[in-house]
């Protein structure tokens, strides 16, 4: 086992998950988002399942591990600070997955699903990455 | 709120499933499981850290290949939203995502499972405006689905 072997199998169990979930279901997960309408609990047992699965393994078993099976180190993100690219992105984040019903996992689970429009939204999103990639080439970012 | 008992072991189901796949890879390769940020980090991609990112690519692809033959519910029959909104929607999540450093795995599942204050705040974020913009979109605007 490798790195490549490790990505591909947790992409393919994350795909699966989500498959099941129903989070590939653009209008389920909106239902979920409007809780003026018929409010749709599911993406809560969806998000309170994966979070109870890694909440568990991050502080059971990490800790006793001195590195990963097939890593160096554990990459644990460390900042603390909330600054500003953080709540503009997840405000801006929040407003396209309302609009679609979309986020990227779902969205790229589904691009092989022969429905055309996912094709238009993944199309749409590698754009907007693309644009902050740019966008950090040109401006490299100031931390303060 | 009308939703089968049936829905909801299914979300609980895949919700364990998705922790599942994202703990081994912390447990395995020491990394977070964001979809996001794995495949932004191909946008431009770099030789020296592609390979794992495109075998993540292919695994989530190829796992949505193997619902549509296996358990073809999982998808809509059919999309009905606009194209314009489609592509706003792309924009907004892809240039978001790579903004706030994380989507709904990254901060919503191993930021929150890591009880990252970042995480946490992002989550609650990305979670209002959602619904603020589903309100706006829907019961506002007339948007059909």
């Amino acid at each position: 086992m490798n790195h490549r072997g490790v990505a591909f199998i947790t992409g393919l169990i994350f795909a699966l998950g989500l498959g099941i979930s129903g989070m590939t279901q653009p209008t389920k997960v909106r239902d979920f988002l409007d809780i003026s309408g018929a409010w749709d609990p599911s993406l809560a047992f969806v998000m309170g399942g994966a979070v109870t699965v890694y909440l568990l393994v991050f502080h059971l078993i990490v800790p006793r591990l001195e590195r990963p099976v097939v890593g160096e180190r554990f990459g644990i993100p460390s900042r603390r600070d909330l600054d500003r690219p953080l709540l503009l992105g997840s405000a801006l984040f929040g407003v396209g997955w309302g609009l679609g019903g979309l986020c990227p996992g779902p969205a790229l689970t589904s691009a092989l699903s022969g429905l055309v429009p996912i094709l238009i939204f993944l199309a749409a999103m590698v754009g907007g990455m693309a644009l902050h990639s740019l966008k950090t080439r040109l401006m490299p970012i100031k931390r303060d | 709120m009308n939703v089968p008992p049936s829905d909801l072991l299914a979300a609980l189901a895949g919700g364990l499933l998705i922790g599942v796949a994202t703990a081994f890879m912390m447990i395995f390769s020491g990394r977070i499981a964001g979809v996001s940020g794995i495949v932004g980090g191909l946008i431009p991609p770099r030789p020296r850290d592609m390979d794992w990112r495109l075998a993540f690519l292919f695994g989530l692809v190829g796992g949505g290949a193997l619902l549509r033959v296996f358990y073809p519910e999982a998808f809509p029959e059919a999309l009905t939203a606009p194209t314009a909104t489609l592509v706003a929607a792309g924009l907004l999540v892809g240039y978001g995502a790579r903004l706030g450093n994380g989507c709904t795995s990254g901060h919503g599942v191993c930021g929150i499972g890591r009880m990252s204050r970042r995480s946490l705040v992002a989550t609650a974020v990305f979670l209002s405006t959602g619904m603020l913009t589903v309100f706006v979109h829907r019961h506002l605007l007339g948007a059909a689905s």
